[in-house]
């Protein structure tokens, strides 16, 4: 019986749906396609979030669809025409591997708009964003290497991208600057979000004495792992993971995508859309730094946020010399910052890490 | 009370209408799941499966079946050769890997030069690229008595690691900023599987296909080889006193498979998905083996079976966008049909009666 019920409101409500969107034509349809499942926690998660944020904003004037779990490729293309097919003005491709897919649909439909994230080829209805991810490392990196005791520092890399090599560049800087044993060690897991595999290599890095685990993968399972072994810190990545803090989780770097998103959809609706690349930090919000617990000690806690908000401000740069490469060559002279174009393509270790970029 | 009685023979009638019952139980149920999910059954299950056939962009739709079903297509006639024989290769997904990385890199290793072989050259170097990755588990079961189930499942990890390691480096796009994955073929004219007419969807990887199904039949209904393959599955022990040898039929079966897989490899990566990425394989080697089973192990069966199989996908991914279904809902809908597939198998082989239990 309740079944039935259900039944027939679900219907009925679907009816209704249907009514109101015909009525209302001039609506702006935003479109997401997204590489994993809304539920993954981590970065299809907080994409998601950004979603909602949108909806939230503008209520009734906007409406979004998204499609989630969309393999990069030429289902991706499929996907993206579909959308524009039926009547999406604007559509953010939310993974690296959507880059190709996105400017051959670009091209189709002159009037839509897309939005990449992470990648480098734009067009005029094409722009892209993405977030400086390895400002948050640089805090990250200063709370791993104060906490440390062991001085290893156990790294989960997801894989040898230009994206990733930043991320681990940075946190070690910065662990070593005020650490000057500590020792990376880094595993490449070749995948994004893949909790089993994610736990083997946070178990492999505690067996070699890593008592903190930074990682670039999207699961919460090396978090588990690190409460399982005891007395191992972690840091929460993409999401909060605020359901492991205090401890192992001792902070996290939350991708904030909900102030870009909104911008960008309030530009479509007021006409004043412009192909542009956005890269944004702490400063503009898009890269946040989770709450840090009290297993951190106040004084540690307190030169972290110093440090965050030095970056935020755009007083200190995460990339700033003297620093060599790994094979000892001169990279940054004294006070010297990295430009974005080293940056985004980079392929090398700073002096100090061991082991190679796997090729 | 039901009970289930064997039937003297299987049901021919039976099991030409399994795969119907399947799809209309797999409508039924899935229809009740997305209205417990509070969408409105009837427009799901017509979004799924009228809206890309004869809705408002079926003309984009349409060939996008041809496109999205051709890999399937061709992989699953080459499965169920082996499957009718009680060969089991699991591995199709890693020769379809090893098929596209042979031939996309005979692409990429002319580039940039233009000349009409190149294409030619790079169907040759996908088949034969999945051909000797099926020769492995082939020739471990010959001479050691492995099992090709196990072997030809793990060396589909072995081939995504292959994959990742080519997309970060040998066959990484030097122009592509230190990023991941290889030239766009889309972008190289000779090394391109283009649409061979504009707009219909028609590649030469759905040429091949097509020509599968056919080659698949004749051989099955016309060919002593054919004789002994279904011999073999039928009555593997009135096959030996044929005089079927067992070598040579598990090295035609997998190196068969093995090569359309490669082949199908070889029409996406130079085709609908233009590079070498670390994620390129989506599971068409793994959703073959449904489409194998869905129709049959028959190649007509099979060229169906891989539509439906596509249709399931489009009309999915319409169905999130426009009614916010979930894709796990979709996933399960699509495994739901195999699920009554085989449930209904049951028909084919026992018959339910209604028996009266004595009180006791």
């Amino acid at each position: 019986m309740t079944f039935t019920r259900r039944f027939l409101m679900a219907a009925s409500a679907a009816a209704l749906g249907l009514a109101t969107g015909a009525a209302a034509q001039d609506k702006t349809k935003v479109g997401f396609i997204y590489v994993g499942p809304v539920g993954d926690g981590g970065w299809t998660y907080e994409h998601n979030q950004g979603r909602l944020a949108v909806e939230e904003e503008f209520g009734d004037a906007v409406e979004t669809v998204f499609v989630e779990s969309v393999p990069e490729g030429p289902d991706a293309e499929r996907v993206l025409t579909q959308m524009a097919l039926n009547g999406a003005d604007l559509i953010f491709t939310t993974s690296f591997g959507y880059m190709d897919p996105t400017i051959n649909v670009a091209a189709k439909f002159p009037n839509v708009k897309f939005e990449h994230a992470t990648g480098y080829k734009r067009s005029d209805n094409v722009s892209t964003y993405g977030a400086r991810f390895y400002e948050g490392r640089a805090v990250q990196g200063h709370i791993a290497g104060s906490m440390t005791e062991s001085n290893v520092i156990g790294y989960i890399g997801s894989y040898p991208i230009p994206e990733v090599i930043r991320g681990i560049n940075s946190a070690y800087i910065h662990a070593k600057k005020v650490n000057p044993d500590v020792e990376f060690k880094i595993i490449w897991a070749y995948t994004w979000f893949d909790p089993a595999k994610e736990a083997d290599a946070a178990k492999a890095l505690i067996e070699q004495g890593a008592d903190v685990i930074l990682q670039h993968t999207d699961s919460t399972a090396p978090q588990a792992a690190a409460q399982e072994a005891g007395n191992v810190i972690t840091f929460g990545q993409a999401s909060d993971m605020a359901e492991y803090a205090p401890k192992p989780r001792v902070s996290s770097i939350i991708d904030n995508w909900a102030p870009y998103y909104i911008d960008r959809v309030r530009a479509v609706v007021d006409g004043t859309w412009e192909s542009t690349d956005t890269w944004d930090g702490i400063g503009a919000g898009m890269v946040g730094i989770g709450e840090i617990s009290d297993v951190v000690p106040a004084e540690v806690k307190a030169e972290a946020l110093a440090l965050k908000d030095e970056i935020a401000s755009g007083a200190y740069h995460p990339f700033t010399g003297p620093l060599k490469k790994q094979d000892g060559s001169d990279w940054l002279a004294e006070g010297e910052s990295a430009d974005d174009g080293t940056l985004l393509g980079m392929n090398f270790y700073v002096e100090g890490i061991s082991g190679d970029i796997p090729q | 009370m039901l009970t289930l009685e064997r039937r003297p023979e299987p049901n021919r009638r039976v099991a030409l209408l399994t795969p119907i019952i399947a799809v209309v139980t797999t409508m039924i149920v899935g229809g009740l799941l997305f209205g417990a999910l509070g969408t409105n059954p009837i427009t799901a299950i017509e979004t799924i499966f009228w809206e890309p056939l004869f809705g408002e962009f079926a003309f984009y739709y349409r060939p996008q079946l041809m496109v999205k079903g051709a890999p399937l297509v061709l992989i699953a006639i080459g499965l169920s050769l082996g499957f009718r024989a009680g060969i089991w290769n699991i591995g199709a997904e890693g020769q379809y890997i090893i098929g596209a990385l042979c031939g996309a890199g005979v692409g990429l290793a002319f580039y940039p030069t233009e000349s009409w072989l190149i294409f030619p050259l790079m169907v040759i170097a996908g088949a034969f690229g999945g051909f000797v990755w099926a020769m492995i588990p082939a020739i471990l079961k010959t001479r050691f008595g492995t099992s090709e189930i196990l072997v030809s499942l793990m060396l589909v990890y072995v081939a995504e690691q292959f994959l990742a390691s080519m997309a970060l480096g040998l066959m990484k796009n030097p122009e592509g900023f230190g990023f991941p994955g290889s030239r766009n073929l889309q972008q190289y004219a000779s090394a391109h599987n283009a649409e061979l007419f504009t707009g219909t969807g028609m590649h030469w990887g759905v040429v091949a296909a097509l020509i599968a199904v056919i080659a698949a039949y004749v051989l099955l209904n016309r060919h002593m080889l054919g004789y002994h393959i279904r011999l073999t599955g039928e009555a593997p022990r009135a096959a030996r006193f044929a005089g079927v040898n067992p070598t040579r039929l598990v090295l035609f079966c997998l190196g068969t498979s093995g090569a359309l897989a490669g082949l199908a490899g070889l029409f996406e990566v130079s085709g609908p998905a233009g590079m070498v990425s670390i994620d390129f394989n989506v599971g068409y080697g793994f959703t073959a083996i449904i489409v194998a089973f869905l129709g049959r192990l028959h190649p007509v069966g099979i060229l169906l079976a891989g539509l439906l199989m596509a249709l399931t996908y489009i009309g999915g991914e319409i169905a999130q966008s426009n009614l916010g279904l979930p894709a796990a809902a979709i996933q399960v809908f699509q495994g739901m049909l195999l699920f009554f597939l085989l449930a209904a198998d049951l028909l084919t082989n026992y018959r339910i009666r209604l028996a009266r239990t004595e009180a006791a």
